[in-house]
């Protein structure tokens, strides 16, 4: 499914990711994933929102700048951006199928976490295509538990987003 | 040491804004701030319901144009202030609400008066902040007179836990804005000043739409200038009312579904709309598909996310009003010293107008023997109101007869629930307005259902002396509803009747210790207002008995095209072959495009 990825920058205050979460539910926009933290200056979190790319986002974006902590938003472009997401993956694996099910894994390049008698979890990183491949040969031996972050991404090449407005605002704080 | 209270801070800080009068209601969370009000300059006046602090403050700030504050305790008393604020939202409206709030330790776990009023708010404010911290009190106050001040204004709420009221400290006022988020702009883009200067020279049938906006701006001189500049004809909104006077020969009136027959085509048939702060409302497009289909658009507007919400312009400009038109002004002025003849020829256009104009005027529906109507007293009640006068109306019909038949000459003397289009309304706002206008004139027109919805302030007005003429047009219904169960629902009346009688409004006037009148006949209007407006010192009310099947005309059904504007009852019916008359159908017959169908 098509998607636009927005990286928002916001002031780390109480109560940023409902203004912006209820903003995007009051203007008719389903999230499809969201991830939030703190970037490399403190005061200012950096909020990662995918939502499907059949709405018209512009006016949710210019709706969006109008909240008094936002302080900034790009919209990443699928070829010029990395996008990431963390799923841990925890798969039945009984003595005789755990080797095929670790080798399965391997080969996509996931870590083994948590080894149980009978289950084995994975964590795993990629793009959504690539954890979806990994999850689909999974999915035969009995997948007993799926978690998923939501989605992080981050422009290509030098330029940074978080330069400008945002670090003004670590000088003033 | 300079120790004080936070309940302290806050009175001190609201000072150091210059606020004059607050509007509130005290209760058991606020009860801190209340203390040091005694002691304090500024004013306060007791709603008797939390709701009706919250319009005094929006008829104080649209009145005076600066900011409107309401202080109420926590739980209900936040909760009932939501009409209010969601109200300013729509109509932005600069107010600063205050709320009490339970002590900070038991806030989320359901005390007694707890509602989370910064969730509840946060869609119908353009900030709100829960004030943890008593050394935040002095910045989160002077940040909140800011934000609901500049860019586009607004309601922004401040939710005060007991404990932060309670805990002394060393007070010290805030020297700066912590916002790094929030910068308006104001000056528009210089290319597309030039490029909306282009627009102008080039158009056959340019229509300036002034909107709310020019009057938050106080953009109206500008405005002015603009207009006669380029000989450009002008429409004002139901918010914009006064922001252009009605007596200048190049006003054309009120756009919009009940709007003068002019204005409303001059836009349909215009080739450029001259945008000033107005946003393409369903209420002013109908069909919006089928609105001006021929115009290009200048749009300009302090917030960036109306340009091109409803109608793509075009030629964008974000901007403040005032100063935008100002730089068009300027730009224009540079472009004719270059050459003279730069603006084209437009009377062609003004001869149709004109035209239009002679031949469309507002209907005078009263007849010499029949019942009185509504529009014969808005019209009485316009002539004696001086130009320095203010009116304010509730919602319904009685609105949009005094939104079409009262002139008005200048901005702030025309308040109105525009965009939430809040019954009840009308009496604290009127209230507001006189508080921070009391040297001017300022009459309420209200329905009988609008008035009823927060009625109790007229002990506010009599306890306060807030000498406020109350005009209820009384005609013993929910008008517009009836209207449109009328016209659309084939006369099927379903809960819109009221009554006449319940309440006496002249024993309720007297109830309240303030003059009643009543009035039913075309011949006692001037005489009732006599009486009514020799009073000084005291609120009066005046119950106006008219013809409850009497309806608002020009309209344009729900939904419809502009082009299908109907002028009269008769127009009406015409278009469904009945009459109209009592015992004939209504509506039923109506053509598909006039139905009212799944539209506001």
């Amino acid at each position: 499914m098509p998607t636009h990825t927005l990286s928002v920058l916001v002031e780390n205050k109480p109560g940023v990711l409902a203004r912006v979460s209820g903003l995007f539910s009051r203007r008719g926009f389903n999230i499809e994933s969201l991830a939030v933290g703190p970037t490399e200056v403190h005061e200012v979190s950096r909020m990662t929102i995918v939502v499907d790319a059949t709405q018209e986002i512009e006016q949710v974006t210019k709706q969006l700048n109008k909240l008094v902590h936002v302080l900034k938003i790009v919209e990443l472009e699928r070829d010029d951006a990395v996008t990431r997401q963390l799923w841990l993956i925890k798969v039945a694996a009984e003595g005789r199928t755990r080797g095929e099910v670790i080798e399965l894994a391997e080969v996509f390049r996931t870590r083994v976490v948590d080894v149980d008698a009978d289950s084995v979890t994975f964590e795993a990183t990629g793009s959504q295509d690539k954890l979806d491949a990994l999850v689909r040969l999974l999915t035969p031996y009995g997948i007993r538990e799926l978690v998923r972050s939501g989605t992080v991404a981050v422009g290509r090449g030098s330029k940074s987003i978080t330069e400008g407005r945002a670090l003004r605002l670590e000088r003033s704080a | 040491m300079n120790e004080i209270t936070g309940a302290q801070a806050v009175i001190r800080a609201l000072e150091e804004q210059g606020v004059e009068v607050i509007f509130g209601h005290p209760g058991g969370a606020i009860l801190p701030a209340y203390d040091p009000l005694l002691a304090s300059s500024i004013r306060h006046v007791l709603a008797r319901h939390e709701q009706g602090a919250g319009h005094m403050a929006e008829g104080y700030a649209q009145a005076t144009g600066r900011v409107g504050v309401a202080l109420t305790t926590s739980g209900p008393g936040g909760t009932n202030l939501v009409t209010a604020l969601a109200d300013a939202y729509m109509d932005s409206v600069p107010i600063v609400a205050l709320t009490g709030q339970v002590p900070t330790a038991a806030v989320g776990g359901d005390a007694f008066q707890e509602a989370d009023i910064t969730g509840i708010t946060m869609p119908v404010t353009k900030h709100n902040e829960m004030i943890v911290d008593p050394e935040r009190i002095s910045g989160a106050i002077k940040e909140a007179f800011h934000i609901a001040s500049t860019g586009r204004p607004g309601p922004v709420l401040l939710d005060l836990p007991k404990d932060v009221l309670n805990t002394t400290f060393s007070y010290e006022p805030a020297d700066r804005l912590a916002l790094p988020g929030y910068k308006p702009t104001m000056r528009g883009h210089g290319r597309m000043v030039r490029e909306a200067v282009r627009e102008i020279c080039a158009a056959e049938r340019p229509v300036i739409y002034a909107g709310g906006g020019v009057i938050k701006a106080n953009g109206h001189e500008a405005l002015r200038r603009l207009a006669e500049q380029a000989n450009l004809p002008v429409v004002t909104t139901l918010m914009a009312r006064g922001a252009f006077p009605d007596s200048h020969p190049q006003h054309l009136g009120m756009p919009g579904m009940h709007g003068h027959w002019t204005a409303v085509t001059a836009m349909q048939k215009a080739d450029l709309l001259i945008t000033l702060g107005a946003r393409f409302d369903d209420r002013v497009t109908g069909n919006l598909e089928a609105f001006a289909p021929d115009a290009r658009v200048i749009h300009v507007d302090v917030d960036p996310a109306e340009i091109g919400k409803n109608r793509e312009p075009e030629v964008p400009i974000v901007g403040d009003c005032r100063l935008v038109t100002e730089q068009l002004c300027d730009a224009l002025g540079s472009a004719m010293e270059s050459d003279p003849s730069l603006l084209p020829d437009l009377s062609a256009w003004w001869e149709t107008l004109d035209t239009w104009r002679a031949e469309h005027p507002l209907r005078d529906t009263q007849q010499a023997e029949g019942p009185l109507k509504p529009q014969t007293v808005i019209r009485a009640i316009g002539e004696r109101l001086g130009g320095e006068s203010i009116v304010v109306t509730g919602v319904g019909q009685h609105q949009m007869w005094a939104a079409q038949h009262i002139s008005y000459e200048r901005p702030r003397s025309w308040i109105n629930s525009g965009g939430l289009g809040t019954m009840g309304f009308c009496v604290p706002a009127a209230i507001g307005a006189k508080t921070g206008c009391p040297d001017r004139l300022v009459v309420a027109i209200d329905g009988d259902g609008s008035f009823q919805m927060t009625l109790q302030e007229l002990a506010t007005a009599k306890t306060e002396g807030i000498p406020v003429v109350f005009c209820v047009i009384n005609n013993g219904s929910l008008g517009m509803v009836r209207q449109w169960q009328e016209l659309f629902y084939d006369k099927r009346y379903s809960s819109v009747g009221l009554g006449f009688g319940v309440p006496d409004f002249v024993k309720l006037a007297e109830a309240y210790q303030m003059p009643g009148f009543y009035c039913e006949t075309v011949e006692d209007i001037d005489a009732t207002l006599d009486k009514a407006l020799a009073v000084k010192d005291s609120p009066v009310l005046i119950d106006f008995r008219v013809d409850t099947d009497e309806k608002v005309f020009p309209m344009v059904p729900a939904g419809a095209s502009n082009d299908d504007i109907l002028e009269s009852s008769e127009e009406w019916y015409a278009q469904t072959g009945s009459t109209g008359e009592a015992g004939e159908p209504g509506g039923a017959g109506l053509p598909e495009r006039l139905r009212e169908g799944n539209v506001v």
